[in-house]
């Protein structure tokens, strides 16, 4: 193997694996940091810069980074990532005079938004305070998108979505509300925007078209039903209720309707546990009140007596799962009436344009989903942009934020007329973090305490109104244990050749044996010779340059390095040492930055 | 030293041996030897050595007399049994423990100053009555607790820090003991580990004297240009005569060793030492060829390392003064003291 680049900006980006796994980067460790430092409100403002909701975020993220958290290879649990920056939005100060701020004139570019989901707003966040003139229009009378229509008040109260929307909405964006836009052709046609961002989600929930379906009344699609009850239009529903599907939208579903009087509510599922879409925590939390999931069942009928729906039909399954873990078709081994009163399906969403015709220049392709590029987010017609579901489908907040960065970047360049497809690189900053001998700036030592438990309000009591927050955020003392967990994985263990003598000290320190000096080799054949074998190979392996003394090459594997500095500490020349990788991201307000000193240098 | 331990985190594929337990279980406390000191890798490799061997912590004692080198022991095998000795005093206090107790494993660390000057009477009789232990000689040619005073083992012309040169001839730990008629000696580097585990093994499993002479550089008294105890000059003038692997007794030889230039050699319990000759003609059995080796090899500069001699068929200590199989200690109080009339039964039998 060649000697490791590591001034590439990806190399120690990718060893921060929460911030690596995040779509919008969020410096996870840095912010969990300043947590365990009592600086709360610069914890919010840190996630702000990249997340732009820690409040909602820190509640409902779907926490991508979690998964990728570097505890969970060296324990079980990955670090409570997510709950924490709830700790950082629950005890933040004032922070209203911390936020960007419009300029007092605009820079006279007029952009609009459509739709004021997260997607939207993320975009106005950054466009605002370089002096566009933002104009939002929402078919809805309010703000939010999903976050407000579908994701239960019970999971995120309306006062944290309000704040959060609010900050960025109050730097001077005009938002129109209970105005769908109905023609695009339309909007387009008054020329009265410079650009066009589209952020419409994915709004059409999926049918289900088996006999029975449209003959009686109790039938509801998820997203839709999650509407009318955030709307509080539906009050009710029926004490047995089927769930048909097994994503998230399903356990909201579920827990909603326990929450509108249902008392047996059933979640129907296609296949076995391991093929579930919804997150393992959501399903812990419903199974947490006493929803039944039941495997291995395929809808097949609505059974309907009287006009009046009594229950469903449905297949059972066996499937085959072969040893690379994949599933087949299945056979139906049987069939089964399950009675109910009510019937919520959920299972999945699509795109949906209607109100975009198709003969001005915007392709779409054969799913309706509009041809989008993924670097900067503009479709096939120059000048409109798209972001979150509308873009590639329904994924979640944080893609949408982090789609709206990019957008409001490409945005900020073609009112420039700059090219959309150079964009400021990332980079990377390392500074040691040595502060003595044996003293590093940040807390090294290994915590060995399990991942904290969230606290839920009670089970009796959550049940007796719809906007019950169930979890509670963490208690003073779960946090702190909880941010020790962290491994501070963007402090990077960083290596200098030509100073290494071969004692060995670091080799023999190393708690978690990720260090080997050996003849350099292919990488196959290296992973197999280190220390303790390299078996992960999304994870790196850090080779330098020949030693000095035999020619030989330090070997890092970091996958499971746990960043405790003994190394550096054991090491007598210094040749390795600690140093945090600031990853930078560039922004829209990075790119005006350079367009304003190249204007100016243009006199 | 550092401020925090050694965390008790480990790499999930990290093995066991046949006891069940881990690497880490031979761990001792953490270190205060300066970062870098070759001292700590004797340390790792002693640790990996009595892992793999699966030794029953409880079954081993570590003795020590004074030096950098004889704090170790503190940083191995926090479950076994051990003596910090005085100055060069390790030798008989490691005889006594033994003549009590035959049923453990001694493992000795000692240093070259604590060894070949103070101690050199003490080293150079427990040579002579072939007591059944390990000692381990960290060698880095000065003594460096006292901040790095030249050792006996300082050659000529080696400079200090800051000072003037060495003119004193110096003692070769591995010579003076063919001399004596040591039964296992072998030198090794703490810098290279592959050659180091083995010559441990071997030497834990030697029934009889073992020494083994480890150069390991003191990074912070003698690690220097004009040092000829450094880490680059071992490197530079490191020569492996033989290798030596050892095979434990539940295990065939299969390693596809080269017919002729290999030589296995039983050990008392049945585990074998293999040796892969390097330098064809050389003869481990031989004490007249090993001594002569040694001094051409001394003149030409070179640092000869490897299994240089052994010897399976002299007895230890116990076989010498025909004492009894079962260890004294294990014997009743009562029967091991018969009691003052006994001895004045005795005493009148000479009178
Ligand atoms: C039940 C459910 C639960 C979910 N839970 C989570 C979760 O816990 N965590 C998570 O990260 N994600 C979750 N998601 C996904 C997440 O809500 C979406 O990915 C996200 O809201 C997408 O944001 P967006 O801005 O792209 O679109 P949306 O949030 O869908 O916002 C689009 C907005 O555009 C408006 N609009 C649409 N068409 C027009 C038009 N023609 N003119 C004007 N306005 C229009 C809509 O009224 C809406 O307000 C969930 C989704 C569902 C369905
Ligand atoms: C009786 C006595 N004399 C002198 C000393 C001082 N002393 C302590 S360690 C040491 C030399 C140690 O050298 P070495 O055995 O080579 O150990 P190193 O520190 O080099 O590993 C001396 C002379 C002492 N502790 N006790
Ligand atoms: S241990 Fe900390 S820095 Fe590392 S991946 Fe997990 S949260 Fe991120
Ligand atoms: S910081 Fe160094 S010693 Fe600690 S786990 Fe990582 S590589 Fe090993
Ligand atoms: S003084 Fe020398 S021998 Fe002692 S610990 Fe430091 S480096 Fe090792
Ligand atoms: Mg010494």
């Amino acid at each position: 193997m060649n000697s490791t680049d590591t001034s590439h900006p990806d190399y120690f980006h990718k060893v921060v694996d929460c911030q690596w796994a995040c779509p919008a980067h969020t410096d996870v460790p840095g912010y969990i940091r300043l947590i365990a430092q009592g600086q709360f409100t610069e914890a919010y403002m840190l996630n702000r810069h990249s997340n732009i909701f820690p409040g909602i975020l820190g509640r409902v993220c779907d926490r991508p980074c979690e998964p990728a958290c570097r505890r969970g290879r060296v324990e079980d649990k990955p670090v409570a990532i997510c709950r924490l920056k709830r700790v950082a939005a629950d005890h933040r100060d004032d922070i209203t005079d911390l936020l960007p701020q419009a300029p007092a004139k605009t820079n006279g570019k007029k952009i609009a938004l459509i739709g004021a989901g997260c997607a939207s707003l993320s975009v106005a966040n950054d466009l605002l305070p370089l002096g566009y003139e933002i104009t939002i229009f929402e078919a809805l009378d309010t703000t939010g998108g999903l976050m407000r229509t579908n994701i239960p008040q019970f999971r995120l109260p309306p006062k944290v979505l309000d704040e959060e929307i609010n900050y960025i909405i109050d730097m001077g964006a005009d938002l129109k509300t209970s105005h769908r836009i109905e023609s695009m052709k339309d909007l387009l046609a008054g020329n009265d925007y410079d650009a066009v961002f589209v952020g419409t989600g994915a709004p059409r929930g999926k049918e289900l078209k088996l006999p029975g379906r449209y003959d009686a009344d109790n039938i509801y699609i998820g997203i839709d039903w999650l509407e009318s009850v955030a709307f509080e239009h539906v009050k009710e529903i029926g004490k047995k209720v089927l769930i048909i599907g097994v994503g998230n939208t399903a356990m909201d579903c579920c827990r909603s309707s326990l929450r509108l009087g249902a008392t047996d509510v059933k979640v129907m599922a296609r296949k076995p546990r391991e093929f579930f879409k919804a997150s393992a925590w959501e399903l812990e939390d419903a199974e947490e009140e006493n929803i039944e999931i039941i495997v291995n069942h395929s809808p097949k009928e609505f059974v309907i007596e009287k006009g009046k729906l009594v229950g469903m039909l449905f297949e059972q399954m066996e499937y085959d799962i072969d040893e690379k873990g994949r599933i087949d078709r299945g056979k139906v081994i049987g069939e089964v009436t399950i009675p109910c009163d009510d019937v919520i399906l959920a299972i999945g969403q699509n795109n949906a344009f209607p109100w975009i015709e198709r003969d001005i220049g915007i392709e779409f392709d054969e799913w309706e989903c509009p041809v989008v590029d993924e670097t900067t987010m503009m479709c096939s017609r120059d000048g409109i942009f798209f972001g979150g579901d509308s873009a590639f489908g329904p994924k979640n907040i944080i893609w949408a934020v982090a789609h709206g960065h990019e957008a409001a970047i490409s945005i900020h360049k073609y009112c420039n007329g700059e090219s959309l497809q150079e964009r400021l690189p990332r980079g990377v900053n390392l500074v040691s973090q040595k502060m003595g001998l044996h003293e590093w700036s940040f807390s090294n030592d290994y915590d060995a305490v399990s991942r904290r438990l969230m606290p839920h309000v009670d089970l009796l009591e959550r049940f007796k109104k719809i906007d019950i927050e169930v979890e509670l955020g963490f208690t003073a003392e779960q946090a702190v244990e909880e941010v020790e967990r962290c491994l501070n994985c963007d402090i990077q263990t960083v290596f200098t050749a030509k100073l290494c003598i071969e004692c060995d000290a670091c080799i023999d320190i190393c708690p978690v044996d990720c260090l080997t000096m050996t003849e350099s080799g292919d990488e196959d054949d290296l992973r197999r010779r280190l220390t303790a074998p390299a078996e992960n190979k999304e994870q790196d392996l850090y080779v330098s340059a020949a030693l000095p003394q035999t020619g030989r090459v330090m070997v890092k594997d970091e996958d499971l390095c746990v960043h405790c500095s003994l190394c550096a500490e054991r090491c007598p020349t210094g040749a390795w040492d600690m140093q945090k990788s600031e990853i930078s991201i560039p922004y829209a307000k990075d790119e005006a930055a350079l367009t304003a000193s190249r204007l100016a240098a243009r006199g | 030293m550092s401020y925090i331990a050694k965390p008790k985190v480990s790499h999930p594929s990290v093995p066991r041996n046949e006891l069940g337990l881990f690497k880490r279980d031979y761990e001792g406390v953490v270190s205060t030897l300066c970062a870098g000191c070759g001292h700590d890798s004797v340390t790792a490799a002693i640790i990996q050595a009595v892992f793999e061997l699966g030794i029953e912590p409880h079954k081993l004692c570590k003795m020590s007399g004074i030096g950098c080198s004889s704090k170790t022991p503190a940083y191995f095998l926090s479950q076994s049994h051990g003596f910090n000795s005085v100055h060069g005093r390790m030798p008989s206090v490691t005889t006594g423990a033994n003549a009590a107790n035959s049923d453990l494993t001694y493992i000795g660390v000692s240093g070259d100053g604590d060894s070949l000057s103070i101690g050199m009477g003490q080293f150079a009789h427990v040579i002579r009555r072939n007591l059944d232990m390990c000692y381990i000689m960290e060698n880095n040619g000065v003594y460096g607790l006292t901040k790095g005073q030249y050792s006996a083992t300082a050659d000529v012309g080696t400079t200090a820090k800051k000072g003037p040169a060495n003119k004193q001839m110096p003692i070769d730990p591995v010579s003076i003991a063919i001399g004596l008629g040591a039964t296992y000696i072998a030198r090794g580097f703490s810098g290279a580990k592959e050659q180091l585990v083995p010559l441990i093994k071997g030497a834990i499993m030697h029934k009889g004297f073992a020494l083994l002479d480890v150069i390991s550089p003191c990074v912070t008294f003698n690690d220097h240009e004009g040092s000829t105890k450094s880490y680059a000059h071992t490197r530079e003038h490191f020569h492996q005569v033989i290798n030596a692997d050892f095979v434990p007794p539940s295990e065939e030889i299969v390693a596809a060793y080269e017919e002729g230039n290999t030589m296995p050699i039983r050990l008392h319990d049945g585990s074998k030492i293999v040796f892969r000759r390097v330098d064809k003609d050389y003869d481990p059995t031989s004490r007249a060829a090993a001594f002569t080796f040694l001094r051409d090899s001394v003149n030409a500069g070179e640092i000869i390392t490897g299994l240089l001699y052994i010897d399976e068929e002299t007895g230890d200590m116990h076989d010498l003064s025909g004492s009894i199989e079962t260890p004294l200690s294990k014997i009743p109080y009562e029967e091991l003291n018969p009691g003052a009339e006994e001895l004045a039964n005795l005493m009148d039998r000479y009178r």
